[in-house]
């Protein structure tokens, strides 16, 4: 039966439908702030919505989107090679581009389209690709399409990359590489000095993806490659509008001019509605609010360490080192449900992650911090997890 | 140059400490049907194998790959 492969989803919802709990289609019914909001009836803080740099409420965002649908309408009705290419499209191409100091840039309509068409389109049959394991889901559809060879490599194991690179022998200068800045279900961030190193050994190109570091790392915003001192090893840099940039797109900077022809092969992009003209505007004032104000990416890691630190010194099981994503690992399926309901229950909303998003087996309660988060909102979600400590649903590390 | 059993024999002998149910292990034996293996328990098997020979082995031969004889045949074409 056609229906027949979806039954174990059709069976996992029917069980979250009668514990009464939505955690993937919870409806946020009314936004109060960039961290507040009401969800499922009760007012939350927001504690999962990548909102990193706090400027999906910002005003001036708000204001640019609505002059630009004043003056460009609300779509563009088409696609950027038929009748949807705007002056603000362009403009913020070239916008985008000299944010990382760079010529040449492509802007998608989502973050998603931009990582999974690179993917599919730089390598085809004949090349070979080497991805971290446990790559976002947007970089497997796009490899999958691509007919390259597509070799895995450990997840930020440089070794691992090594090795495979020099299994290769002379096909390894003509590999893709690919990799993540901060990976966005632990919080981690990739070994970019050591695959920038490999990559100078073997050769190849190096495609990582900013989506979860721009705006988090680097000493102006570009990422975890500027934060590593490697960007003249990074070959092509894909990221999102909508985590630290508050909206949604994404895109593709490069110093390779190849990319302008590169543009027309991608369907991603090709077969597409381009982005709203308010959408553009209002990241066109993101990114130059990102530009402004460093303060916002001081504040993140302020509130990123005190989150880290308050849910490590409960005993709950986090990643090495604190990140603006900061996970916690739990034991089993059934668990992780009980405890994103009680979180929601206490006023804190979070990310309820389970195979196959999460890598490997891990079930997760994901949280994602924003610069926009007071120290008092970041105490009230440790609070809650403490709660939960308490009465025996959250697992403690054996490290504590 | 390695030949098709003996490929064979090292994918059997390195699947043992994966083969919790004790079955049987030969060229028919499916390693998700028959032994069970989880996603995660392939690729730590599939990295065994790729150590033992040297070879990376590509994510898109896997949907070829039903019983343990059909991945030794794949993992002779890769060490050719």
């Amino acid at each position: 039966m056609l229906f027949d492969k979806f039954q174990a989803m059709a069976d996992f919802q029917a069980e979250l439908a009668q514990r009464q709990v939505t955690p993937f289609g919870a409806v946020t019914e009314k936004i109060l702030s960039a961290t507040e909001g009401i969800v499922e009836g009760r007012p939350v803080i927001l504690a999962g919505t990548n909102n990193y740099l706090g400027l999906s409420y910002d005003p001036r965002c708000i204001k640019a989107a609505q002059d630009a649908a004043q003056q460009w309408g609300t779509g563009t009705t088409g696609s950027r090679l038929a009748n949807g290419s705007f002056a603000e499209h362009q403009a913020l191409e070239s916008e985008i581009a000299a944010f990382y100091g760079l010529d040449h840039a492509i802007v998608f309509s989502t973050g998603y389209a931009a990582t999974m068409g690179m993917c599919a389109t730089l390598a085809g049959p004949g090349d070979v690709i080497l991805m971290d394991a446990d790559s976002h889901a947007s970089i497997y559809s796009g490899v999958k399409q691509s007919g390259a060879e597509i070799i895995r490599f450990k997840h930020s194991n440089p070794e691992d990359l090594a090795k495979r690179m020099r299994r290769l022998g002379d096909r390894a200068g003509q590999a893709l590489i690919i990799a993540e800045g901060i990976y966005s279900m632990l919080g981690d961030v990739a070994p970019l000095q050591e695959i920038a190193a490999i990559k100078r050994e073997y050769g190849g190109y190096l495609l990582l993806d900013e989506a979860h570091s721009m705006g988090a790392l680097g000493d102006t915003g570009r990422g975890a490659a500027q934060a590593a001192g490697v960007e003249a090893d990074v070959d092509f840099t894909v990221g999102t509008f909508s985590k630290s940039l508050g909206s949604i797109g994404g895109f593709c900077v490069s110093r390779h001019a190849e990319l302008e022809a590169i543009r027309f092969c991608i369907s991603a992009y090709i077969f597409t509605a381009s982005s709203s003209p308010s959408i553009i505007a209002s990241t066109r004032e993101a990114l130059r609010i990102i530009g402004q104000e460093p303060e916002r990416r001081t504040r993140l890691w302020e509130n990123a360490n005190r989150l880290y630190q308050g849910l490590k010194s409960l005993g709950l099981a986090v990643g090495p080192t604190a990140s603006p994503v900061v996970a916690v690992e739990m034991v089993d399926r059934s668990q992780t449900i009980d405890c994103w309901k009680a979180l929601l229950e206490a006023g804190v909303y979070v990310n309820l992650v389970i195979p196959p998003a999460s890598p490997s087996t891990n079930f997760l309660l994901r949280n994602s911090v924003s610069a926009a988060h007071s120290s008092e909102q970041i105490d009230t979600i440790i609070a809650a997890y403490a709660g939960l400590r308490d009465t025996g649903l959250l697992p403690v590390s054996q490290d504590s | 140059m390695t030949d098709y059993q003996e490929y064979l024999d090292f994918l059997c002998s390195a699947l043992e400490s994966q083969n919790k149910k004790n079955i049987p292990l030969n060229e028919n034996t499916a390693l998700v049907a028959d032994i069970g293996l989880s996603s995660l328990e392939v690729m730590e098997y599939i990295e065994k194998i790729e150590d033992h020979f040297d070879i990376s082995i590509p994510l898109n031969i896997l949907p070829d790959v039903n019983t343990i004889g059909e991945l030794a045949h794949k993992v002779k074409e890769l060490n050719l």
